[in-house]
């Protein structure tokens, strides 16, 4: 019993020293954003390493989850004769929920992946260190430009996941399954509200944007620097980023929708 | 320096403080429970190849990480141009270092971007010179090290030894007036090893750096180092010129310097009794 005590007094120790890292981690991150903003090429790069490179994979699944969710909206839609609401349907769900979070579940496997490895490798080869006793600031030089520009890809990603996303609904809907073009798109231009549909999608990737790229970079940069603490790590970045991504989620929609 | 067995018979490095470029003193660190270094002491003494040895384990590379302050020591100074690099702020350590050049044992090189610009790299941080100027001070450095040809190479496509050449032509892009060099000479085949063994001495006496080896290769570095720093049990137990480490007829200095398996330094880890170990095991 008191070795059960023991462990969990050591495991509450480890999470609460884990948990204070990562908020002076956080506070140096924000702190060296004001001069990163000033090398904008470093956060260009990092924008296309994180968003431009996730391009094809966030295009593609938008498109299929898309045409998914446009086959499952017309089977149950006919029962009521409402098939001339399949747009709205397809364009809600995917600015309100899939497209940010299904984003930011993909950023994770594709970008937050590469984030953390990569900085985890560049520990383990002694990058870090080299540009400490070069005087350079990691944190400053390697960390804050991909953490905001995986905050900037997130948003732009999430968009155009949605816009695949109706993209692939009205190819099903519209052009295979014969809904009405008209209608398609009427009812959704009248349905979906610009500031409480489409906003708080953009608030929803902006937050998980913050919270993958800030978890991405912070596994990657206190990993353990071997070839096993680098896989751990980049293990850590995709269960931690889903588990968070899906939990503010809830949060997020809790306070926006205003009903919790 | 009570600990020393041998004195450094030339004389060099043995003068008042401003002679010596970093004084180390009463140098503890421990990692765990396991004693690193234990009232450690050493000089560095300005414009000379220094050179520490010691077997695997002993905490060379550790003391390099002390000396730049990447770590910090349990008690004990480390005095750079005489300033504590123990009691030093973040601004304060990163302008010391600037005047700092450290050799990594891969190069450490950022593989991201091509040679060209990991010499440039310490330039552009520190630096508003023109890119014509960048351009000169990199082709100058690389030419120094024999590798200007290679500028355009990534660091994937570069072998062992020109990697580490690459590294050291970083490492004297700012200047500095002490380079540290971690292990140089590991892995590397006879024609590259003796390329680094000549640049070290080549660029110390050039460039009027002071330069700190450590290293466990007793024969490269004797050729090279006017004062030599013998480590073990977190202490120096020797120090001089190479001649008067060889000349020393201290067991552990014998051993190392003679390259013996078993000695004060013991083969083994220490274990509990082999054959009680064996059969016990049978036992289970």
């Amino acid at each position: 019993m008191r070795r059960v005590l023991v462990d969990v007094a050591y495991a509450v120790q480890e999470w609460l020293e884990t948990f204070g890292a990562s908020q002076i981690f956080l506070m140096r991150i924000l702190a060296g954003c004001p001069r990163a903003l000033l090398r904008p090429g470093l956060i260009v790069r990092q924008v296309y390493a994180s968003g431009v490179l996730s391009l094809a994979i966030i295009g593609i699944s938008g498109l299929f989850v898309g045409m998914v969710l446009a086959l499952q909206g017309y089977n149950s839609l006919e029962r009521f004769g409402a098939t001339e609401s399949l747009g709205v349907v397809a364009a809600l769900a995917l600015v309100r929920e899939l497209g940010p979070v299904v984003t930011a579940l993909l950023f994770a496997g594709r970008a937050g992946t590469a984030l953390a490895s990569e900085i985890g490798l560049m520990r383990a080869t002694d990058q870090l260190s080299g540009m400490e006793m070069m005087a350079v600031d990691p944190i400053k030089r390697v960390v804050v430009p991909r953490f905001l520009g995986g905050i900037i890809s997130m948003p732009l990603l999430a968009a155009i996941f949605s816009a695949m996303g109706i993209l692939g609904a009205w190819l099903v809907g519209v052009v295979l399954l014969g809904v009405d073009e008209g209608s398609f798109w009427s009812s959704m231009r009248d349905q979906v509200d610009y500031k409480d549909d489409v906003l708080s999608g953009v608030l929803k990737s902006f937050v998980f944007g913050i919270a993958a790229s800030l978890l991405a970079v912070f596994e990657g940069y206190n990993s353990i620097p071997t070839a096993e603490g680098v896989s751990r790590a980049t293990t850590r970045t995709v269960v931690l980023t889903a588990l968070s991504v899906l939990i503010l989620n809830f949060m997020l929609t809790a306070v926006l929708i205003g009903e919790v | 320096m009570a600990e020393e067995s041998t004195t450094d018979k030339s004389g060099r490095g043995q003068g008042s403080r401003d002679e010596n470029i970093a004084i180390i003193r009463e140098l503890d660190y421990s990692r765990g429970h396991r004693k690193i270094f234990d009232g450690l002491n050493l000089d560095v003494p300005r414009g000379r190849v220094t050179a520490i040895m010691g077997p695997s384990g002993t905490g060379k590379t550790t003391l390099l990480r002390l000396i730049t302050g990447q770590i910090l020591p349990n008690h004990g100074s480390i005095l750079i141009e005489g300033r504590d690099v123990c009691r030093m702020g973040r601004n304060e350590l990163y302008d010391t270092r600037k005047r700092i050049g450290m050799l990594f044992q891969n190069g450490a090189l950022l593989t991201d971007i091509s040679v060209y610009e990991n010499v440039a790299f310490p330039l552009r941080e520190h630096t508003r010179l023109p890119e014509r100027l960048i351009r000169h001070i990199v082709l100058t450095k690389l030419h120094a090290v024999g590798l200007r040809g290679a500028a355009e190479l990534m660091p994937a496509e570069l072998s062992g030894g020109m990697a580490r050449r690459v590294a050291l032509a970083r490492a004297i892009a700012m200047d500095p007036d002490l380079i540290l060099y971690d292990e140089p000479f590991v892995g590397l085949d006879p024609i590259s090893m003796g390329v680094i063994v000549r640049l070290i001495r080549r660029m110390n006496d050039a460039l009027g750096l002071t330069s700190v080896v450590v290293t466990h290769d007793v024969e490269e570095v004797s050729s090279i180092a006017d004062r030599t720093y013998l480590l073990s049990d977190g202490k120096v137990v020797a120090s001089g010129s190479p001649e008067d480490l060889q000349e020393n007829c201290s067991a552990v200095v014998m051993q190392f310097m003679n390259g013996m398996a078993d000695g004060p330094v013991p083969f083994h880890y220490p274990a509990p009794d082999y054959s009680e170990q064996l059969l016990r095991r049978g036992q289970e």
